[in-house]
C-alpha cells in the first residue's frame, strides 16, 4: 500500500452559485479497486466525479491524480488517464455507432492524422465485447436508450484508461447488459489492476461488484471504506432514510440489501 | 446505403470542384453580351499566362467585360457562398443545433444595423467601402455583445449563446425598423442593401472576402475533429481531451468574422448557410473533416448559380437574398421532410 494513490482528494468544496454541492470532501482512492459512490438524488455524486475527472474545478481544496495536482494536467493527458461514461447521452448529429466509438481514440490520434491500425483494432474489439458490432453502421440517433449507453460504454473502453468512471452508466440498460458491463469493469480491475469509480443507485448491484463504498449525503461523506465494513443498516438509514436489512446471499454469494416498506404515510386528500 | 455513406462519397469533392470551375467559366460567358465558353477560357488563360496569341480573333472589348465586370462579381458570389456555408457548418456544430445558421446569433442583424446607419446619415468618408465597413463594425460589435451577455465565469454554453443571439437580434431589428421609419428617401436604398446584391463588385471585394474565408477555413479545418467530438456535449468532449470552452470561442469568433465579411460585401443572403450544410451532411455525413470542404464547394456553386440566374437569366435583376429564400425555402422543406422520413435525426 505504499504506492501513490490514484486519487488523493483533500477538503474539496464546490458550489453552483450559492448552492453548496460538495462540503469538505476528502478521499483517497487506490489502484486496483472497484469503488461505488452511493447517495440519494442531488447528493453530489456526479459533481464529485466531475471534480475528480478535472471537468469541474473545486472552489477550494485539492485533487491529486497519480500524485500530481489535476490542474497541472492538460485535458489531453487527462483523457489518456480517465474515461467517463456519462449519465445522459444526447447527440444532434447522425454519427454512426462506429464513429462514436472511434471518438474514444481521439486523445491518441494526432491532429491531422487518421486512426491507426491499433486504434481500429481497439475499436473493433470493444464493439464486439459490447455486442454492438452488428449495428456499428447505424446512426446513434436511431438507437434506444440502453443501446446508446452500450455505445458510450464502448467508447469509454476504447479510451483504454487506467481509471474508468461510470456515472450511473447503466441506468437505461436491461439487466443482462448491466451485469455484463459491470462484469467487464470488474475484470479490468482484477486483471489489469485498473480502477473503476461508479456512481450507483442499486445497492444490491453495488454490493455484488464493489470493493469499497463511499456514502454521500448533501455533499458530505457519511461513510467510506471496504464494503464488508461500511455496508450496514445504519449507514443506509443515515444516507437514504430507509429501513434496510443486510444479509449474506448464498446464490449471488454477496451481501444483499432488503428494504422494509413502511405503511404509506402520504397525506390523505380531502375532497372539497 | 448507410454502410457505404462515407466510402461512396469520395468522388463528391472532386466532382464539386470540377463543377464549380466549369460554372465559373460558363457564367462568365452569360449576360447581355454572350461570350462562348472557349472564348472565356482563352481570355482567362491570357490573363494567367500573359500569352497574347491566345486572344487571336476575340473582340477587344470582351477581355474587359470578362475580367473587370463579370469575373469579380462571379468570384465574389462564389466566395460569399463558400463563407456562409462554412460558417453555417461551424455554427450548427458549436450550437449543437442542426437548425442554426450564420445569422442565428444576430451577426446579420448587427451588419444590417451598421449599414443602415451609414445609409441613413449618408456617410461616405470611405467611398464605396463606407457601407461595408459600417456593416462589418456592426457585425463584430454584435458578436462582442453576445459573448459578453452569454458568458458566466468565462464559460459559455450553446443555450446561452442562442438566447443572447435572439435577444440582441430582436433589439437590432427594432433599430433597423426605426431607421427605415425615419429615413425618407433613403429607405429604398436601405431595403435594397438588406436584400443583398453582387452588382458591381470589384477585385477588391474578391480579395477581401477571399482573405477572410481562406484564413477562417484554415482555423475551422484545424479544429474539425474537435468539433466532431464536441457534438457529444461539453462533459464528454472534455473527458476526451478537448478544451471545449476555448475551442467553442475560437470557432465562434472565426465563423462570425467570416459571416461579417461576407454580409458586409453582399448584404444579407439567407438560406445558403442553412441549406448547404444540411444537404452536405445528408450526403457525406456529419464528420466535419468531410463536411467542411464539401460545404465550401457546394455553397460556392449554389450562390454562383443563384447570382447568375438573377444577373443573366431573368429579364430583370431581382435581389439575390429574395431569390435564395424563394428557391431555398421550398427546397429545404423537401430535404427536411425526406430526412425526417428516413429518421436521420432522432
Amino acid at each position: 500500500m505504499d504506492k501513490v494513490p490514484v486519487f488523493s482528494i483533500s477538503d474539496i468544496n464546490f458550489s453552483y452559485g450559492n448552492v453548496s454541492v460538495l462540503r469538505h470532501v476528502s478521499l483517497e482512492l487506490r489502484e486496483g479497486n472497484f469503488y461505488g459512490i452511493l447517495g440519494p438524488n442531488g447528493s453530489g455524486k456526479t459533481t464529485l466525479l466531475d471534480v475528480m475527472a478535472g471537468i469541474k474545478a473545486p472552489d477550494s481544496g485539492s485533487v491529486l491524480f497519480m500524485g500530481k495536482d489535476i490542474e497541472n494536467y492538460s485535458k489531453k493527458e487527462l483523457a489518456k488517464g480517465i474515461a467517463l461514461v456519462p449519465q445522459e447521452f444526447y447527440i444532434n448529429f447522425p454519427f454512426t455507432v462506429k464513429e462514436i466509438v472511434l471518438m474514444g481514440r481521439h486523445p491518441y490520434i494526432p491532429r491531422f492524422g487518421s486512426a491507426s491500425a491499433d486504434d481500429i483494432e481497439v475499436v473493433d474489439y470493444t464493439m464486439r465485447l459490447m455486442e454492438i458490432e452488428d449495428f456499428q453502421d447505424r446512426y446513434v440517433t436511431e438507437l434506444s436508450g440502453g443501446e446508446k449507453q452500450r455505445v458510450v460504454f464502448a467508447r469509454a473502453l476504447a479510451q483504454d484508461t487506467p481509471v474508468l468512471m461510470l456515472d450511473e452508466g447503466t441506468s437505461n440498460m436491461d439487466i443482462r447488459h448491466t451485469l455484463k458491463i459491470l462484469g467487464i469493469a470488474r475484470d479490468r480491475v482484477r486483471k489489469d489492476n485498473r480502477t473503476v469509480i461508479a456512481a450507483m443507485h442499486d445497492l444490491n448491484l453495488a454490493a455484488q461488484f464493489c470493493d469499497h463504498l463511499v456514502f454521500l449525503k448533501d455533499g458530505k461523506i457519511v461513510a467510506l471504506g471496504p464494503i464488508d465494513i461500511v455496508l450496514n443498516e445504519q449507514n443506509i438509514k443515515q444516507t437514504f432514510e430507509v429501513e434496510a436489512k443486510i444479509y449474506f446471499d448464498e446464490y449471488s454469494s454477496s451481501m444483499q440489501v432488503a428494504y422494509r416498506i413502511e405503511p404509506t404515510s402520504s397525506p390523505i386528500r380531502h375532497k372539497a | 446505403m448507410k454502410t457505404s455513406r462515407a466510402g461512396a462519397m469520395n468522388w463528391l469533392q472532386p466532382m464539386l470542384l470540377f463543377l464549380l470551375f466549369g460554372l465559373i467559366i460558363l457564367s462568365a460567358g452569360m449576360g447581355y453580351i454572350r461570350i462562348s465558353f472557349l472564348e472565356v477560357l482563352k481570355i482567362v488563360i491570357w490573363k494567367l499566362t500573359g500569352d497574347r496569341s491566345s486572344l487571336h480573333g476575340i473582340d477587344s472589348t470582351l477581355p474587359y467585360v470578362v475580367l473587370e465586370v463579370r469575373l469579380p462579381r462571379i468570384l465574389t458570389s462564389a466566395i460569399v457562398g463558400s463563407g456562409l456555408s462554412l460558417a453555417g457548418v461551424v455554427f450548427q456544430g458549436i450550437l449543437l443545433n442542426p437548425l442554426a445558421d450564420p445569422y442565428t446569433l444576430g451577426i446579420s442583424a448587427g451588419a444590417a444595423f451598421g449599414a443602415s446607419i451609414a445609409l441613413l446619415f449618408g456617410i461616405t468618408w470611405l467611398g464605396v467601402y463606407t457601407v461595408p465597413m459600417f456593416a462589418f463594425i456592426g457585425a463584430t460589435a454584435t458578436l462582442g455583445a453576445i459573448l459578453l451577455i452569454s458568458s458566466f465565469d468565462r464559460q459559455t454554453s450553446s443555450n446561452n449563446l442562442i438566447l443572447a443571439g435572439i435577444i440582441v437580434s430582436a433589439i437590432l431589428s427594432a433599430g433597423v425598423s426605426f431607421i427605415k421609419y425615419v429615413a425618407d428617401e433613403q429607405v429604398s436604398i436601405i431595403i435594397f442593401w438588406l436584400m443583398g446584391s453582387f452588382a458591381s463588385k470589384s477585385w477588391t471585394d474578391v480579395l477581401l472576402t477571399l482573405l477572410f474565408v481562406m484564413l477562417g477555413a484554415g482555423v475551422c479545418f484545424f479544429f474539425a475533429r474537435d468539433l466532431n467530438v464536441m457534438s457529444l456535449g461539453d462533459r464528454s468532449a472534455t473527458s476526451l481531451g478537448i478544451e471545449a470552452n476555448r475551442v467553442r470561442i475560437v470557432l465562434l469568433v472565426t465563423a462570425s468574422l467570416i459571416t461579417a465579411a461576407c454580409v458586409s460585401v453582399s448584404g444579407i443572403i439567407g438560406f445558403v448557410g442553412l441549406v448547404v450544410p444540411h444537404l452536405m451532411r445528408f450526403l457525406v455525413g456529419p464528420d466535419n473533416r468531410k463536411l467542411l470542404p464539401a460545404s465550401i464547394l457546394a455553397g460556392a456553386i449554389l450562390l454562383l448559380c443563384a447570382d447568375t440566374i438573377t444577373r443573366a437569366v431573368l429579364p430583370s435583376e431581382i435581389p439575390i437574398g429574395v431569390l435564395t429564400a424563394l428557391i431555398g425555402g421550398p427546397f429545404f422543406c423537401f430535404i427536411f421532410r425526406r430526412q425526417r422520413a428516413m429518421r436521420v435525426y432522432g
